[in-house]
């Protein structure tokens, strides 16, 4: 065969050619240039006015930066350090970057407690976010409040334990009775915490001792980073719990609970945060006495909590529409009574529903927080807006301090967000 | 109107909450801490430092009253408060006296049911432009673009300014002084206007100072001063002599640094009535016979305590003007001490 063609044809090519490289302009960085920015005229001109928007932003911003000025103790120092330059004055972070976290009055050799307890939180969070952590580091979680809160206020060491052995007697209660019948245990384990703090306080009270070994800090000393931080991790974790609760309430059949439950959420729902908060801070001064008020702090968690709740609440009650009807029936037709047919069947697939909903009020309710400055609480933004701005060395100072605190806010939030997105992935929510 | 009954709603819970304990220096002696209300910031009058130690013109009177009462200028609790929650904590309770740069006006010394106990600063509206516009006087502004807080005083006051010079202006309407500091300079209006010693504070803070000027014209009066709650008129004299005092020992030559050597006794009676070694001033308002000796030497005089937080030698660079002395063309007059 290979004869006759050998005869009949001039060349064979009995090999193949080796394979070479693709047009210069169809490979590699050309033709990712080509298919993505200059794929047409339109596209061209929208990439060269891209191009030129980002160069007139870096060539201003960029210089700004790097020329930044850090160590100086006033404005005016910087500027003469500037000499008529262009340049940030991030010295005003360098000189108040405690104030900044911490507030102005925490006492500066106390700070170890605050940063402690921010250290534990990431450790009592961890196994709540990520699921594949051994379960025993739970006790760590339900420990942390207590934990927390000696840390950051200090004080006699009785407070926080009465709190927890109240929590205890009426985990005790609810374990024992609970099986039976859950409003037995729940509503036992409320009475019994209750026996448990009144008695402590009034022991505590008497015990205390004038010096306790961890100074007291006072709520009003709170302040900076630190003070949104915790607003935010209590509230969050505070108003999920009660939107469930808030949630079940508005498609119970009980007309007395649904009724509350929808008057609660449309109300709370209805009006701005910023009048409750002033309600908090302002209002209810005039019903106690001037000396025994109820703690700032706390009147804020509470008004927080009762906002977000109101709308985590409405979240989680979309959830539960969204699961089909054969669900509740499924959970029926097994004998499950309600709070089993709940825990075990309806809340897990309508919080998964619910994710991005509650992530969406957790970033925007974590925001919020800066609005205590009205109510004059110094968060971060407000010593930034109060004190920093307001001293003579470092008045006139705005973008360096805004953009900071936007920093620290964006990395919050960009972090829970990808938190979020993680999770959604994790547990499949869509069914496939 | 509704903003009326809401505050007159609040100024009767006030009272009745007042009402239950109307023996203000009791409770402070008790407490053992003076509750001072102030601002959350403003430059010079009132501020933390670096060091969280509250510094500035009205924390004086502050700490004045408070060395008065209590021996110690330090036993102060200071409660911020922002111009919205101001009131109500004084009316609550929450705070014994209230020495936030508030203006002394008709309706919150009435209708408010407040007690004004003196004025530490005589404010008013000023105008700040730049130099090079060559303007020397307010009544030069026709046709300006003013940038002017809204929801103010001085938005009337600009008004009405305005209307008697019968010339025109542009508002360009501005949030907070901060957003004002950056239209201003930013040339979104030609000027400024709020209180002078606001403009005087935010002009320390420009990269050329020297490049704007402030009008004489003061289109308003705005004084300033400490205020308590209606219902405990002896609070209220310890607060206004206390304040008196301190005018009166500049005008009279008592500082900080000779006090000691003064209080020994000297040939001015009234010298020796105020730091107590004449006459029973002190036991007459329920304190002992150094009180205003402890209230000057926290501080120093009025005079000092302007100098040191807001006079020509500071940043902000305030002249006395109007807050001088009567004896050198002022306003600062204090009754007698007799």
């Amino acid at each position: 065969m290979s004869d006759a063609h050998a005869h009949s044809i001039a060349f064979v090519r009995m090999e193949t050619l080796p394979e070479s490289p693709p047009p210069a302009r169809q490979t590699g960085m050309p033709k990712w240039l080509r298919d993505n920015l200059f794929s047409g005229w339109a596209n061209t001109l929208l990439t060269l006015v891209g191009i030129w928007a980002i160069y007139t932003i870096l060539s201003g911003v960029l210089p700004w930066i790097l020329n930044g000025v850090w160590n100086a103790s006033s404005l005016t120092e910087c500027r003469e350090i500037l000499a008529g330059q262009t340049g940030a004055c991030f010295a005003v972070l360098k000189d108040r970057w405690h104030q900044l976290l911490f507030g102005f009055q925490y006492p500066s050799e106390l700070y170890w407690r605050p940063i402690l307890a921010f250290f534990m939180m990431l450790v009592a969070i961890a196994p709540v976010l990520f699921f594949d952590l051994p379960r025993k580091l739970l006790i760590f979680t339900a420990l942390f409040p207590f934990i927390a809160y000696y840390l950051i206020w200090g004080g006699p060491l009785a407070t926080p334990l009465v709190a927890l052995a109240g929590c205890a007697a009426a985990y005790v209660v609810f374990d024992r009775y609970g099986k039976e019948s859950f409003a037995a245990g729940f509503l036992g384990g409320v009475a019994v915490a209750l026996v448990v703090w009144i008695i402590g306080g009034i022991v505590v009270g008497m015990v205390a001792s004038e010096t306790p070994w961890m100074t007291a800090v006072p709520s009003r000393d709170l302040g900076g980073f630190m003070l949104n931080m915790m607003l935010g991790v209590t509230c969050v974790s505070l108003s999920i719990p009660l939107g469930i609760v808030l949630a079940l309430g508005r498609q119970s059949d009980m007309p007395l609970i649904k009724g509350i439950c929808v008057v609660f959420i449309e109300f709370i729902r209805g009006v701005p945060l910023i009048t409750l908060l002033f309600v908090a801070s302002v209002m209810l001064a005039y019903f106690f006495p001037p000396d025994s008020t109820v703690d700032l702090f706390l009147r804020v968690v509470i008004m927080i909590t009762m906002f977000s709740s109101a709308y985590i609440a409405e979240v989680i009650r979309g959830g539960l529409a969204a699961l089909p009807k054969g669900q509740y029936e499924a959970a029926d037709s097994l004998g499950l009574d309600y709070p089993q047919a709940m825990r075990l069947i309806i809340l897990p697939q309508a919080l998964k529903i619910s994710i991005p909903g509650i992530v969406n009020v957790a970033v925007g309710l974590f925001k919020d927080t800066t609005l205590v400055s009205v109510i004059s609480m110094f968060d971060l933004i407000g010593m930034i807006r109060g004190p920093i701005l307001a001293s003579t060395e470092w008045n006139g100072v705005y973008w360096e301090l805004l953009g900071f605190a936007a920093c620290l806010f964006f990395v919050v939030c960009y972090g829970i967000s990808q938190y979020s997105q993680w999770l959604e992935r994790r547990l499949a929510t869509d069914h496939r | 109107m509704k903003k009326t009954v809401f505050f007159g709603a609040l100024t009767v819970a006030g009272i009745a909450a007042g009402a239950a304990s109307a023996a203000t220096l009791d409770d402070v002696k008790a407490r053992g801490t003076l509750n001072c209300g102030v601002t959350t910031g403003l430059v010079g009058f009132a501020a933390p430092d670096a060091n969280g130690e509250w510094q500035g013109f009205d924390v004086a009177v502050c700490r004045a009253v408070a060395a008065a009462v209590l021996g110690d200028g330090s036993a102060v609790e200071f409660v911020p408060t922002t111009g919205k929650t101001r009131f109500t904590a004084l009316a609550s309770g929450e705070i014994d006296m209230l020495a936030r740069n508030t203006t002394w006006t008709f309706s919150r010394d009435v209708d408010l049911k407040f007690e004004f106990t003196g004025v530490n600063y005589y404010d008013g509206q000023g105008f700040m432009i730049p130099k090079e516009l060559g303007v020397s006087s307010a009544k030069d502004l026709d046709g300006a673009t003013v940038c002017i807080q809204t929801g103010t005083t001085t938005e009337l006051n600009l008004a009405d300014f305005f209307r008697s010079n019968n010339i025109g202006y542009e508002p360009v309407p501005i949030e907070t002084n901060a957003e004002a500091q950056q239209q201003y300079l930013a040339g979104a209006c030609d000027v400024y206007t709020t209180d002078a010693s606001g403009l005087a504070a935010t002009r320390a803070t420009f990269e050329a100072p020297g490049d704007h000027v402030i009008l004489p014209e003061i289109i308003s009066k705005e004084p300033l001063g400490p205020l308590v709650r209606h219902g405990d008129p002896e609070w209220g004299d310890i607060v206004r002599w206390t304040l008196n005092a301190l005018i009166a020992a500049e005008e009279l030559g008592i500082s900080s640094t000779n006090i000691e050597e003064l209080a020994a006794g000297t040939n001015n009676p009234e010298i020796n009535r105020i730091l107590g070694t004449e006459g029973t001033l002190g036991e007459m308002m329920g304190l002992d016979a150094d009180w205003a000796k402890r209230a000057i030497a926290v501080g120093g005089n009025y005079g000092e305590i302007f100098a040191k937080n807001i006079g020509e030698s500071t940043p902000i660079g305030l002249a006395r003007g109007l807050n001088a002395q009567w004896t050198e063309g002022g306003l600062l007059y204090s009754p007698p001490f007799r």
